[in-house]
């Protein structure tokens, strides 16, 4: 199972702050992941998710799109960053 | 922070915290620290368009934590820090409110001044929180700025 939230602008637009989908084949890297997750609600959530700024997280670390997941990683979407 | 195994704490919390209270625990016994340096970020009240009547703050539990915590540990790395702590509120915030704060002490000032100024500036570019600004207008969230990244990467080219 891998274990996706969203946060802040992200969460908001895409109406949803968690869900969880089956780890295969085709969900094995992080962009493959953001791919897949592109087209729900009817591609819907493309829109959001394709932009340039968004930060990708596995298990609490930024990676590029290309890393690599595996069964039960955690894996966060967010916008830029505005603490502090 | 009294904990001398572990001198970096890290702390996200919706309450006000007593900067005096947490910069006493920065000191270690033996009394080898010559410097704490500090900073206490506050919410403004003033935007460029409208007033900001209250800001709500999100975050990332569990990766907020490790960000500042990898970031007090390449602080670590760079200066000689005796401890260091960082506080940071999330939730509902008020203008005039204190919203986070940075306390580093180091054997001289030099460093507790340095390792204070990178701490807070990875602080900004990196750990997962945001703000939202409440308004007349409703919700807006706030805008990555530039500057913030150009701080931090900054430090990358070896000014200190």
């Amino acid at each position: 199972m891998l274990h996706i939230a969203f946060f802040a602008r992200v969460k908001e637009q895409l109406g949803c702050a968690k869900l969880e989908l089956e780890w295969g084949s085709d969900l094995s890297t992080v962009a493959g992941l953001q791919e897949h997750l592109c087209e729900r609600n009817n591609g819907q959530w493309r829109e959001v998710l394709s932009e340039d700024n968004i930060i990708r997280a596995v298990n609490h670390t930024v990676v590029s799109g290309d890393a690599a997941l595996r069964d039960n990683d955690e894996v966060a979407f967010y916008p830029p960053v505005t603490g502090g | 922070m009294t904990n001398p195994e572990k001198p970096y704490s890290v702390i996200i919390q919706q309450a006000d915290f007593d900067i005096a209270q947490l910069q006493r625990e920065l000191l270690r016994e033996g009394a080898r620290e010559g410097a704490i340096a500090t900073f206490t970020g506050y919410v403004r009240a003033d935007k460029d368009a409208g007033n900001i009547q209250c800001m709500e703050l999100e975050h990332y539990p569990g990766m907020t934590e490790k960000s500042i915590e990898a970031t007090i540990a390449q602080a670590a790395e760079r200066w000689p820090i005796l401890a260091a702590g960082v506080v940071h509120r999330v939730g509902r915030l008020y203008p005039g409110d204190q919203i986070v704060w940075v306390g580093v002490s180091s054997i001289h000032r030099g460093a507790a001044f340095s390792a204070c100024e990178y701490v807070m500036d990875f602080l900004k570019a990196e750990a997962p929180l945001w703000k939202k600004e409440l308004g007349d207008q409703g919700g807006e969230w706030v805008e990555a700025k530039e500057i913030d990244a150009v701080r931090a990467g900054a430090w990358s080219g070896g000014e200190e």
